[in-house]
């Protein structure tokens, strides 16, 4: 009975010791005091100094992409810090090329905030948040598409540019699997705040479409984070060529929406393109922007119709089409989404057609 | 024991745990680190590093904590929880020093530090210093050697990696797989060592 009581008290008193040593060395060695961290020289935020400068930008809800969870093995946190960062660490180079490290680029995940320290944030990057969501519809769209609607949880609003698109956390579904991020352009009116629709193709052994397809139910919360990218219209009145296949109608119908919200006078054309008759989707959808729209005209492609699918619209490959029926697109502009094999085929067409390079703009699903 | 004596016998204890009884070649502790991080020579350097010194510096403790405090209230059973409670504080501690006082130690060290806390090989060597009785003298010498020999194994296993880097292993050996025949080799080879003792 003793022997278990001094035992007891011995071990705990040494852990006791152990323990207080570490909490007053937290206390007087790794305590920094506040740090300020500026934000593009323009926002000053004060933080608990220690902590890594992720985490004090997240605990501000600026939103870093971040698919690790801060462990450095993602390589996605990255952001420009101009002063006060410390050196470079050994779990930082295997992201950074050379010219990035010249360029003061860090993984936020690995720096700590020791001293004031001065970083550069994309513009873009500072509208970014976090948004649950709910899934609340899915609808088959084809065999492989499906369209995968969400509602924003609480009276949450999302902003964003038409065209853009926004980062699925995938939750870890199988045993072994890890948490990805993929981009899904956002299909839905730019208006509708509340809501994210997107469109998603299978791909066969996918990670996150497997998981959208086979595991995610309506009810289900996920996170999204966004919305980011470049791809969206031009502020010009010139006339534009769309080309989608697939899933790629996705950015294409919000940027519809989003010419319908403004009342916008331009002119367009849509070409959509699919293999089989039963792989087109939303015709009618897209048609009646032909009835809402000032001039815009959509018009599906199939290559191989079945003669039993009666198809009457136009046959052969979408970059055919576009071939024989834009004839001179000189001052068109054109924006492509989809696959890189698609755009790099459309990019050749146009330019046989005399859009200029600077005018072609694209999304590549890859 | 004289002193002199006992120099020379943390000597040969020091060069054969460097060398004939190696704690990663011959006992097979510390693999995890081992397999995941020799894949480039300049990071073994400083996980070697990180492994010198708080092995030396941990069976050192160790010994201190084992003879003057286990062995006094006659709890040795609890050497296994005393052991890993002391080297996790101890890593924690010089952790944080570090990191605060010297910007250039822990970009090359600091990141290690963590990752070996729970590397078997450290507690390996306090266990084995005291089942096998040595003197504090003889501890330093062997604590160091262990550390010393592993440091060795990494940097052999890194260089040898590099280039396998370059040719071809079938797709089912790669990654751990041939790392680890790679290491049954180098264990081979380490026992021709044996006789020079
Ligand atoms: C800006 C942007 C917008 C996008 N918008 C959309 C959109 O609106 N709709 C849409 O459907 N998609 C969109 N995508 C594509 C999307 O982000 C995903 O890449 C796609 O859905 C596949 O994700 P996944 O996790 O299911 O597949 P992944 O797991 O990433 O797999 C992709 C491919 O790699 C193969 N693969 C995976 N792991 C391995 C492995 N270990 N070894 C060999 N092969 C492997 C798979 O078989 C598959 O062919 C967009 C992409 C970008 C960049
Ligand atoms: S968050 Fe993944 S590397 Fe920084």
């Amino acid at each position: 009975m003793v022997t278990v009581f001094i035992s007891v008290l011995v071990i705990s008193s040494i852990g006791g010791v152990l323990a207080l040593l570490l909490v007053l060395s937290e206390k007087f060695i790794a305590n920094y005091g506040i740090c300020t961290v500026d934000i593009n020289a323009e926002k000053q935020i004060e933080v608990q100094g220690g902590q890594s400068l992720l985490s004090c930008l997240v605990e501000e809800d600026i939103f870093i992409p971040s698919a690790c969870g801060g462990r450095g093995t993602c390589g996605y946190c990255k952001l420009k810090v101009i002063e006060g960062g410390g050196l470079l660490l050994p779990t930082e180079t295997p992201f950074l090329s050379d010219q990035e490290q010249k360029d003061d680029i860090r993984l936020s995940c690995q720096v700590k905030v020791r001293n004031d320290i001065f970083i550069e944030i994309e513009k873009e990057l500072l509208s970014v948040r976090q948004y649950e969501c709910i899934c609340s519809g899915i609808e088959d769209l084809t065999h492989d598409i499906k369209l995968f609607k969400f509602g924003l949880a609480g009276s949450e609003e999302i902003d964003f540019i038409a065209g853009q698109y926004v980062q699925l956390l995938t939750p870890v579904y199988f045993k072994g699997g890890e948490e990805v991020y993929r981009a899904y352009s956002v299909a839905s009116d730019p208006l509708n705040k509340g809501a994210i629709e997107l469109i998603i193709r299978l791909v066969p052994n996918g990670i996150c479409t497997t998981y959208c397809f086979e595991h995610l139910s309506i009810g289900d919360t996920i996170l999204m984070n966004g919305p980011y990218g470049e791809f969206h219209l031009s502020d010009t009145e010139s006339p534009m060529v769309f080309i989608a296949g697939g899933s790629g109608m996705a950015p294409i119908r919000c940027i519809l929406s989003h010419m319908l919200n403004t009342g916008s006078k331009r002119k367009a054309v849509y070409y959509f393109g699919a293999n089989k008759v039963s792989e087109l989707f939303m015709i009618d959808e897209i048609k009646q922007f032909e009835n809402d729209l000032d001039d815009f005209r959509f018009v599906p492609v199939v290559a191989l119709p079945d003669p039993a699918e009666h198809w009457t619209g136009l046959t052969g490959l979408v970059t055919e089409a576009v071939e024989s029926d834009l004839e001179n697109a000189a001052d068109y502009e054109a924006y492509l989404c989809g696959s890189p094999g698609m755009i790099e085929a459309s990019g050749k067409v146009l330019a046989k057609l005399g859009v200029p390079e600077g005018k072609i703009y694209f999304d590549s699903f890859a | 024991m004289p002193i002199s004596e006992q120099m020379w016998l943390m000597l040969v204890t020091c060069f054969s745990a460097v060398f004939t009884s190696n704690i990663l070649l011959t006992y097979f502790l510390g693999m995890c680190p081992f397999t995941s991080v020799s894949r480039e020579v300049k990071t073994s350097v400083g996980l070697g590093l990180a492994v010198i010194f708080v092995m030396t510096a941990t069976t050192m403790i160790n010994w201190v904590a084992y003879h003057y405090v286990l062995e006094y209230f006659g709890l040795e059973y609890f050497r296994f929880i005393l052991f890993i409670i002391i080297i996790a504080a101890f890593v924690q501690f010089v952790e944080m020093v570090i990191d605060r006082y010297s910007p250039r130690l822990y970009q090359g060290l600091g990141i290690f530090l963590p990752l070996i806390t729970v590397n078997c090989a450290i507690l390996g060597a306090s266990l084995f210093m005291v089942i096998r009785d040595y003197s504090f003298i003889v501890t330093v010498g062997y604590g160091f050697g262990s550390s010393v020999g592993w440091t060795l194994a990494i940097l052999a296993m890194a260089g040898i990696r590099q280039r396998l880097t370059e040719s071809r292993i079938p797709a089912g050996l790669q990654g751990p797989g041939i790392t680890l025949i790679i290491a049954g080799l180098m264990a081979l080879a380490f026992i021709g060592f044996t006789g020079v003792l």
